[in-house]
This record gives C-alpha cells, sequence and structure tokens, in this order.
C-alpha cells in the first residue's frame, strides 16, 4: 500500500483513540467549587472574553485570581480568547461573565473536547508525520510504524484528553521548532519554539537544548563570519517573536512584571501533591519541605538542576547534531523535572516528547521510560475516573511499540548502547547486559502491572493514607533516574559507527 | 477417489474454481502452505489484538436501548425458572432470541453475578451501574473470540494467487483485516451493542468449514447459531439447497448437472440428524412444556411495521419514498384531499405501520413472496450447477441481500449478513471485490443513524473512514488497478455530501423543527439506491457466472 494511505490509517486510528479516551470524564467533573483543570480552562476563555488585557491577569472585581487565574503565558490567554469567540456563537451561557462558573453540560464538554481534538490535529499530529518521515531512519514501514506507536503514547491522551489540557499544542510547537530545525531551517525553528514557550513557561525545560544547539551550530560556522550573522537572525526573530506576543502588555512595565509573577508562582513551595521527582521521593527520608526555608530550597534545586543539565548541554554545544539534540532535549526536560522548583506530574510530558523521537532508535529504553511516565500519573488519572481507559491504552501502547518497532528482539548490548556501563562494570562477574536489561523490563512491568492494581483495589492502612500514590512515585522516580543516567551515558559516549555515518548523511 | 478427480480435471485444464465439493480443501490449503509466510502467523494475533483495544476503549461510549434488552435477559434466565423465560414481561424488552440464545445469557449471568447481582433482578429496569456496563462490555468482547477465531479459520481457505513478497498485499491478510477491523460489527457491537461478533464467528466459522470440505462441521455449526438468532433463517436456503445438492449427492453428470443414482441416504440422515437433535436441545424442553406456541409468538412478532422506524436501505424504502413522493405530488395538483389521506407520520422513532396513501400497502406474505422469488434464481443456479463451497457461499450473500431487500420489517444492521460473508470472495476476484465496495461502504453508511449521539459522531466518522480506506487501498492494490467506473465513484462520494447534508447543515437549518424526519429519508434513500445496484450486480456475476459454465460445459 501507498505511504499515504498507510500513514492516514494511523493517523485515523490515533484520532479513533483520542476521542474515544475523551467520552470518558474529565478533571474535577461535578466537584464543585473549585472543580478542575477543565474549568480552569473555561474560565480562562471566560475571563479573556469579557475583561479588557490588561486586567487579565491582575486580581480585579471581575477577576478572582484565586479561582483559577490565568498564569499561563499570554499565547495561552490569546488561544482561550479565540475558543471563547467560537463558544459565543454556539452558547453564549458557556462564557458568560460569573454566570458561567461551574459551568457543566454535555455540550460544552463535547465542545471543549473538540478545541483540543482541532488543537491536537492542526499543531501536534503533523509534527509527528513529518518528524518520522524526514527525521527518523529505516524503511517507509517503519516510519509508519514510529508514527503510530508516537501518536499512541498514553500519557499525552489521557492528560488532554481525559484530564483535560492542551499539552499537543506546547509540545506540538516545540516538536516543530525541532523538525523544522533538523531540516535545517534554525530561524523558523526557533520561531516555533518561541511560540511554544509562549504558550506554556514549562517549555523552558527544553530551551536550553535548543540555545545550545543554535549557538553550537553558530559556532561552528565560525563567529566571525556567516556564524555571527545567523546568530543576529535567530536573536532578531527570537526578539521580534518575544514582542509581538507581548505586544499588549509592552505598554506598563507593571504588565509584565505582574504576568511573569503570574507565570513562576514560587511562593508555592518546593512541590505539591505526589511528584515522581528528587524532592518529593527524598521527603519520605528527610522532611525538607518543612526543615529549609523557601529560599534554601529555591536555591538547592537552582544549583542541582542546573549541575545535572551542564554535561548534556556542553557536549550539545560542541557537537551540535540532530542526534545529540534529541538526547539533549531529553537529558534537559528530565534533570528539570527531577530537580526543579515546583514541579507538577504532568510535567513528565515534557521529556516524554523527546524520548517519543528516540523510539525508532533505542525502542526498549522509550518503550519503558514513556510506559513509567505514564504510570507516574496513575494517581491523577484515578482521581479523574480515567481507570479504564488508563488500563487499555497503556496495554496497547505497550503492545504496539514492541509488536511494531521489535523492541524485545532489538536488545544486544550494542543496540542499547551499554558499552559504557560494561566498563564501568569491570569487576562484576561477566554476563550479558542486554538480557539483564530485558529481565528488568519485564520485573518493572510486572510490578507497574502490580502497584497499579493495588491502587484501585486495597485500601490504605489507616494511618498512611497516601500509601500508593507515595509507591507509584517513587517508584516511577527510580525509573526516571535510571534513565536520566543512561540517556546521559548515551549522549556523551560516542556513538557507534552504523549512527555516525548516518548523521553525516543526514548533515 | 477425491485425488483422482483433482487430477482429472488438472489433466483437462479446468481452472481450479470448477473444482467443488470435497476437493476444494484439497487445494484450499495445498495452496496456502505454498505461500512464502503461510506458517508465520504472528501478525494475526496483532490485528486481533489490536482491534480488541480499541474495543475496550469504546466500554464508556454511548449505548443503546439493546443494552438494557440483553440486561433484562441476563436478569430473566439467571432469577426465574425455564418455564417462565418466554412468559416474562415485566420489561417491555421480551425474550425474543431462540432457546440456545437464552441458555448463553444464562451461562453469561453466572460471571455477571461477581460484578453486580443488581443486575439480574428482573425489576431494576434500566439498571446501569459501571459494573454493569464493565461487565456487558466486556462480554461482547470477550465473546469476540469466537469471531476471531473464525476469521483465521477464513483466512486459511483463501485462495492464494502468487505469493507477493509484502505481508500487506496477501489476501489473507487483506481479509483478516477486512473482518476483524469491520466498521459495521465495530459500532454495532461495540457502540450500539449487540452480540453479533459471537453469532457472525459461529456463521463464518460455518463458512470456514464448508471451505475446507468439512461439511457435517459447517452444518452443524449452522444449526446452533439458527437456535442462537432465527435471523440466520434467512440464509438457511442457501445451506439447504447446497448440502443437499453437494454433500447428499456425491457425483455429478459430466455436464455438471445432478447424477440421481448418487444419492448418499447415510449422508442425508447424518445431516437430518443433525439438525433433528440440535434443534430437540434448543426447543425440546418448550416442547415438553407444551409452551412451543408461546416461544414462537415471542419469536416472530408480526405486529410490528414493514420498515423499521429509520427505514432500512431496501427495496421498501424506495417504495415508500415513491408513494410520498406521489401524495406529496397528488395534493399539490389537487388531485387528492388532505383530509382523507391517512396520517403518515414517516419515521417517528416508535416501531409503527407506515400507511401507503397511494401505492397498495405491503403485507408480510408479499414480502415473503418477493423474498423468495429474489433468491430463486440462485438457489436454482447452486442446485443446477454447483460451483464448490464458493459457489455456496455466493448464493448465501445473495440470500442474505434478497431478505434485506425485500424483508418484513427488516433492521439496517441486518447488512452485516451479506457484508462479511462476502468480504471472504472479495478478496478472491476483481468484479467481487468491486461489488464488496459499494456494498460495504452504502451499507455501512446506512448505518449511521444508529449513533445519533453527538458525542459518538466523530467516532462514527472516523472509524467508517478508517475502514473504507483501507479498503479502497488495499484491494485496489491487491488486484492492481481501480475497481470502481466513474459512476460509481461519484455515487460514493455523494455520500460524504449526504453525510454533511444531514448531520451538519440540516440541523443547523429551520427545517430541522418542522421536518425532523428528512436526514433520516435522505440517507436511507440513497443509501438503498446503492444497496439496490450492488444486489443487482451481484446476480448479474452470479447469472454469467451460470452462463459462462454452461458454454464450457458445451
Amino acid at each position: 500500500m501507498e505511504n499515504w494511505s498507510l500513514v492516514s490509517i494511523c493517523v485515523l486510528f490515533g484520532l479513533t483513540a483520542r476521542w474515544a479516551v475523551s467520552l470518558n470524564s474529565y478533571s474535577g467533573a461535578g466537584k464543585p467549587p473549585m472543580f478542575g483543570d477543565y474549568e480552569a480552562q473555561r474560565h480562562w476563555q471566560e475571563v479573556t472574553y469579557n475583561l479588557p488585557v490588561h486586567e487579565w491577569y491582575f486580581n480585579t472585581t471581575d477577576n478572582n485570581l484565586n479561582y483559577w487565574g490565568l498564569d499561563y503565558p499570554p499565547l495561552t490567554a490569546y488561544h482561550s480568547l479565540l475558543c471563547a469567540h467560537v463558544a459565543k456563537l454556539i452558547n453564549p451561557d458557556w462564557v458568560e461573565l460569573h454566570a458561567s462558573r461551574g459551568h457543566e453540560s454535555y455540550g460544552h464538554k463535547l465542545f471543549m473536547r473538540a478545541t483540543v481534538l482541532v488543537a491536537d490535529l492542526l499543531i501536534y499530529i503533523p509534527a509527528v508525520v513529518l518528524y518520522s518521515f524526514y527525521l527518523s531512519e529505516g524503511s517507509n514501514k517503519k516510519k509508519v510504524c514510529t508514527v503510530l506507536c508516537i501518536l499512541l503514547y498514553p500519557g499525552l491522551i489521557l492528560i488532554d484528553y481525559g484530564h483535560f489540557q492542551y499539552n499537543s499544542i506546547s509540545l506540538g510547537l516545540a516538536l516543530w521548532g525541532v523538525v523544522v530545525l533538523g531540516l535545517g531551517w534554525d530561524v523558523l525553528g526557533s520561531l516555533a519554539f518561541v511560540l511554544s514557550l509562549n504558550y506554556k513557561q514549562m517549555e523552558l525545560y527544553h530551551s536550553l537544548p535548543f540555545f545550545c544547539y543554535l549557538l553550537g551550530k553558530c559556532f561552528k560556522q565560525g563567529l566571525a563570519g556567516r556564524g555571527l550573522f545567523l546568530l543576529v537572525k535567530i536573536a532578531v526573530t527570537v526578539l521580534v517573536t518575544f514582542a509581538l506576543c507581548w505586544l499588549p502588555f509592552l505598554s506598563d512595565p507593571g504588565q509584565i512584571l505582574q504576568v511573569v509573577h503570574r507565570l513562576f508562582p514560587v511562593g508555592r513551595g518546593l512541590f505539591e501533591d505526589k511528584v515522581a521527582n528528587t524532592w518529593c521521593s527524598l521527603n519520605v527520608l528527610i522532611k525538607i519541605k518543612t526543615i529549609l526555608s523557601t529560599d534554601t530550597q529555591l536555591y538547592i534545586s537552582l544549583t542541582t538542576t542546573l549541575l545535572a543539565i551542564l554535561p548534556s548541554s556542553i557536549k550539545l554545544l560542541m557537537k551540535p547534531t540532530l542526534w545529540q539534540f534529541k538526547l539533549a532535549l531529553v537529558n534537559s526536560s528530565l534533570a528539570f523535572f527531577l530537580f526543579s522548583f515546583q514541579v507538577h506530574e504532568k510535567s513528565i510530558l515534557l521529556p516524554a516528547l523527546p524520548v517519543c523521537l528516540l523510539l525508532n532508535d533505542l525502542p526498549l529504553p522509550a518503550i519503558w521510560f514513556l510506559q513509567a511516565s505514564t504510570f507516574s500519573m496513575l494517581p491523577l488519572f484515578l482521581k479523574d475516573g480515567l481507570l479504564v481507559p488508563y488500563v487499555v491504552t497503556s496495554l496497547a501502547f505497550l503492545f504496539f511499540s514492541i509488536y511494531l518497532l521489535s523492541a524485545l528482539e532489538h536488545c544486544s548490548e550494542d543496540k542499547l548502547r551499554l558499552g559504557p556501563y560494561r566498563r564501568l562494570l569491570i569487576c562484576m562477574p561477566r554476563m550479558d547486559l542486554g538480557r539483564v536489561t530485558k529481565w528488568k523490563f519485564y520485573f518493572s512491568i510486572t510490578a507497574m502491572a502490580g502497584l497499579s492494581f493495588m491502587s484501585v483495589a486495597l485500601a490504605p492502612p489507616a494511618q498512611l493514607p497516601d500509601l500508593f500514590p507515595l509507591l507509584v512515585s517513587v517508584f516511577s522516580y527510580l525509573h526516571f533516574l535510571g534513565l536520566l543516567l543512561y540517556f546521559n551515558i548515551v549522549q556523551i559516549a560516542e556513538p557507534p559507527q552504523s549512527v555516525r555515518k548516518n548523521q553525516k548523511k543526514s548533515n | 477417489m477425491c485425488y483422482l478427480y483433482v487430477e482429472v480435471h488438472s489433466v483437462i485444464s479446468i481452472p481450479p474454481r470448477l473444482i467443488h465439493r470435497g476437493q476444494a480443501s484439497v487445494y484450499d490449503t495445498g495452496c496456502v502452505m505454498a505461500t512464502p509466510r503461510a506458517d508465520d502467523w504472528s501478525w494475526f494475533p496483532a490485528l486481533a489484538l489490536g482491534v480488541s483495544f480499541l474495543k475496550c476503549i469504546l466500554i464508556n461510549a454511548y449505548h443503546s436501548t439493546d443494552f438494557e434488552v440483553h440486561r433484562n435477559w441476563l436478569a430473566i434466565t439467571h432469577s426465574l425458572p425455564v418455564s417462565k423465560w418466554y412468559h416474562e414481561n415485566t420489561s417491555e424488552w421480551t425474550l425474543d432470541y431462540p432457546p440456545l440464545f437464552a441458555w448463553f445469557e444464562y451461562s453469561l449471568s453466572h460471571v455477571a453475578q461477581h460484578f453486580d447481582k443488581e443486575m439480574l433482578v428482573v425489576q431494576n429496569l434500566l439498571y446501569t451501574s459501571p459494573a454493569t456496563i464493565l461487565f456487558q462490555r466486556l462480554s461482547v468482547i470477550v465473546t469476540d473470540i469466537v469471531f476471531i477465531y473464525a476469521v483465521k479459520e477464513c483466512c486459511r481457505s483463501v485462495r492464494e494467487e502468487k505469493g507477493s513478497k509484502d505481508l500487506l498485499g496477501h489476501p489473507f491478510f487483506i481479509l483478516a483485516a477486512l473482518l476483524l477491523w469491520n466498521f459495521g460489527l465495530l459500532i454495532v457491537d461495540h457502540i450500539h451493542f449487540q452480540y453479533n461478533g459471537f453469532l457472525f464467528g459461529i456463521l463464518l466459522l460455518s463458512v470456514a468449514r464448508h471451505l475446507q470440505g468439512r461439511h457435517l462441521e459447517g452444518a452443524l455449526l449452522f444449526t446452533v447459531l439458527l437456535n442462537l438468532k432465527h435471523i440466520y433463517l434467512y440464509i438457511a436456503p442457501a445451506y439447504g439447497i447446497f448440502l443437499l445438492r453437494s454433500y447428499c449427492f456425491t457425483e455429478d453428470n459430466t455436464d455438471g448437472s445432478v447424477r440421481w443414482s448418487s444419492f448418499s441416504p447415510v449422508r442425508l440422515v447424518a445431516l437430518g440428524s443433525i439438525v433433528i437433535s440440535v434443534g430437540a436441545l434448543s426447543f425440546g424442553p418448550f416442547i415438553a412444556m407444551g409452551q412451543l406456541p408461546q416461544v414462537l409468538s415471542r419469536l416472530f412478532p408480526f405486529k410490528r411495521g414493514l420498515c423499521h422506524a429509520y427505514w432500512a436501505p431496501n427495496v421498501w424504502a424506495l417504495y415508500n419514498m415513491v408513494d410520498k413522493a406521489l401524495s406529496v405530488l397528488g395534493v399539490r395538483l389537487k388531485l387528492l384531499d388532505v383530509a382523507k389521506l391517512p396520517k403518515a407520520s414517516m419515521t417517528g422513532g416508535l416501531v409503527q405501520e407506515f400507511q401507503h396513501s397511494i401505492l397498495p400497502s405491503v403485507s408480510p406474505s408479499i414480502t415473503l413472496i418477493c423474498t423468495l422469488l429474489s433468491i430463486m434464481p440462485a438457489v436454482l443456479s447452486i442446485w443446477c450447477r454447483p460451483r464448490g463451497a464458493r459457489g455456496f457461499l455466493r448464493c448465501l450473500v445473495v440470500c442474505a441481500l434478497g431478505s434485506f431487500m425485500f424483508g418484513w420489517h427488516v433492521h439496517e444492521k441486518a447488512i452485516l449478513m451479506a457484508i462479511l460473508p462476502f468480504s471472504i470472495l472479495a478478496v478472491e476476484s476483481r468484479e467481487d471485490a468491486g461489488i464488496f465496495l459499494m456494498l460495504t461502504t452504502t451499507g455501512h453508511y446506512s448505518l449511521f443513524p444508529l449513533l445519533f449521539t453527538a458525542a459518538e459522531l466523530p467516532i462514527k466518522v472516523l472509524l467508517m473512514l478508517l475502514f473504507t480506506l483501507y479498503s479502497f487501498t488495499s484491494l485496489k492494490k491487491l488486484f492492481r488497478g481501480s475497481l470502481l467506473n466513474p459512476l460509481e465513484t461519484t455515487y460514493l462520494l455523494g455520500l460524504v455530501a449526504v453525510e454533511i447534508l444531514c448531520e451538519v447543515v440540516y440541523p443547523l437549518s429551520p427545517w430541522q423543527h418542522t421536518m425532523p424526519f428528512v436526514p433520516l429519508l435522505v440517507t436511507s434513500v440513497y443509501c438503498s439506491l446503492g444497496v439496490c445496484y450492488s444486489f443487482i450486480r451481484l446476480y448479474v456475476s452470479l447469472l454469467r457466472q451460470h452462463g459462462t459454465d454452461k458454454h464450457k460445459q458445451l
């Protein structure tokens, strides 16, 4: 069959899965007074539609910031405004100021779900298809399989179509940045990334690799000549894009400060709820959140994050290739997730995006990571009543990706790039590390299944009501930490011959 | 004897298509074995599991009243003695399937009690706890294993042309995808809610057994099927004549006509005892209790109207349309008096009789006669010139489609009875593939009104596109070239226009309130044109084959 029909079938299948998940419940459904992220997004439509721009980020009589105040960058606000205009056309009650608070209905749910689908279809899905066809290796069939596996990644589907958010926009724009940079259009790539950053500030997790990749490229071309010209072009693009996005707020410095303050709420503490990162896991042993002052926490987290992203960034700066870039994106965003300040469990989607791009190169570790990332959000899914879609999409993703990418057949030491481990473990008895990895994978998947089952079926002991969420996050944290090490080692170590050859071709 | 027959035929170089009866299996299995990837079936579980995941993710989708129907039957069979099963009428959805299906529900109910005991109480009308939904949905998904197994058996029996290297281009792969991922089955079973997968599984398994030459097994499976759901009576003529002609008579004359002397009473007795013993097992207890008239009155409710609330796209839809058009025209031209016209509430929603104003009303007996007439040539053809199990399969499709075209109170879902078996023929011949594309696309589109909720609209459109795109591209690649003529293509593209008109434009127009029935009417009439056309083309292909066979024999 022709490629286009196979790709269309994959895309249609991905869309079907997305819409089927969206038939389920959303966050905060029927839970007054605060509801959840669904109501937050609806509320932003209400605010942006009814209030003038300069009131959006301020606490006024018509804009109570304590009730889901706008805390995302301007592009999100514009997107809300656009949706609000459509909503107004369909049913004015949906965006009525004050009166629409907590509005829930069959039609409205349908409308909200449709906005997610449209955004996904316009931004994220084309980027995935382009990436797989132009920037991944292998036969056409393999590329089609990659498209399908990336589109079936459960974490993003469940958060966007179940819980309710628009991650496919920010992640999709970032992916557009990767694709366009990979194709060699540096200016357009930086434009796409700046848009993504202006949609969701969490994209900062990806910003350092973008910066290092572009700077490294300028260095390579020689800062005296063409490199400088490129650097100036990129800098101007970034500044102009930023200025355009922030245009309504530029007139008054107070506005800018207020928006920035809303975007980075330092006062909310090191972490909230149960997150599979270092601080939450460490908190089990030492109560860092209570014994350290907020400033110290901020300081510690900043230092550790910088330390963790340093190696991969320097390597990328020295060697700005697509392969290094993808790995640096993983390493940087994962380091941010594990060590930075005020991390949400949903932020794991940020490292998950670049890991999706590695599905073709390192199938087993990528699948493992993606599965663990979905698993780490289990408590959230249970709270939202998404148990059935969580189980089904996870199983489907595991099955399809392992089968289509033949992940379990390609796990020799060489394919998994475990050479450096071999050198580290020189004193250990000789064993096949590929096989060991496979068994660890089996064990970990079984444990995830077991923990999922326990979270659903068993009641926690009375003195430890958070036992299962905590177990889930610590267990996922161990995965993330191990895989952060692994991806760093893969990035720092020289790639094997075959990859280098391909890179020459693509360069 | 059997090998001799094959040899004789191959010596005089008659195409293998003409080899029939027991010999078919020798040919088929040999051929599948010859293909390079015959032993590698790892793709099959992948395809089956993939669609099962899709079914599971639809668990929380909309379900129709059929969900309550089956819940009620679970409750009836679980909590009442057998003697009350066909008398119970607390719910309006009384048990109206044959006894074996009641036993099937009875066995399901024993698993159901571990999910939620409340669903097994007859008085709990419209009971839908999450556990009930999960159980009922899972019961459909799990019993689909029968369907999956049957599809595998069908794929094994498919004739293989010269082996292409690409797995996706193999007829057996395409057939598996067309059957497992069938759009109609997915939405009828896993959204609307019914147990067709399991039932069609038995039908396809029976067909596969005939293709493999295991006729007694095939007959047994079909008898069981009849006792599970009596709608399959429509295709019983094909089975009856085929088994009588090609199984009970063991030899043909040289011109292909029946050799009366070769009649085998042993085979007839074997067949008869299968039919009678299964029937006795199913209906016996009710006959013993003297409830047979009661059971039959439940199974065949002729009180219902000619057409279902939504007209199935068949001849009667066109007939009603013509009648309606004539009456409107008559009123306009002042030839008719509006007051004298019967109040025809067109597609009201409840099952009711549509009264014709101009054309004569149609009674059940007329539909029966029309149905019989429509299938007669096909049945006669397999009597006079049996063309093996494939000829039988073609006849079966004609019977299913004929009864769909002319039957009394036909449901739109019944089109699946023609589409699913026809898939097997579609991957084997170019002409059939063309007819198949016409029939499936219109037939599947005609199922759209089953899912009328807004939330399921994207699902049905996406799944329909998925299946249609796959069937077109895969069959086109298999037969290397376009399968439809421009007129047919235009007609099928017209479906897109109908969909946009009916589900997007019309609801926004002011007529939505005054004449809400128009979209259904347009859908049904437009689709019935396509289905009628496919029916005629199918018939032409059958009779032409009949003609060419005769010609060759001469």
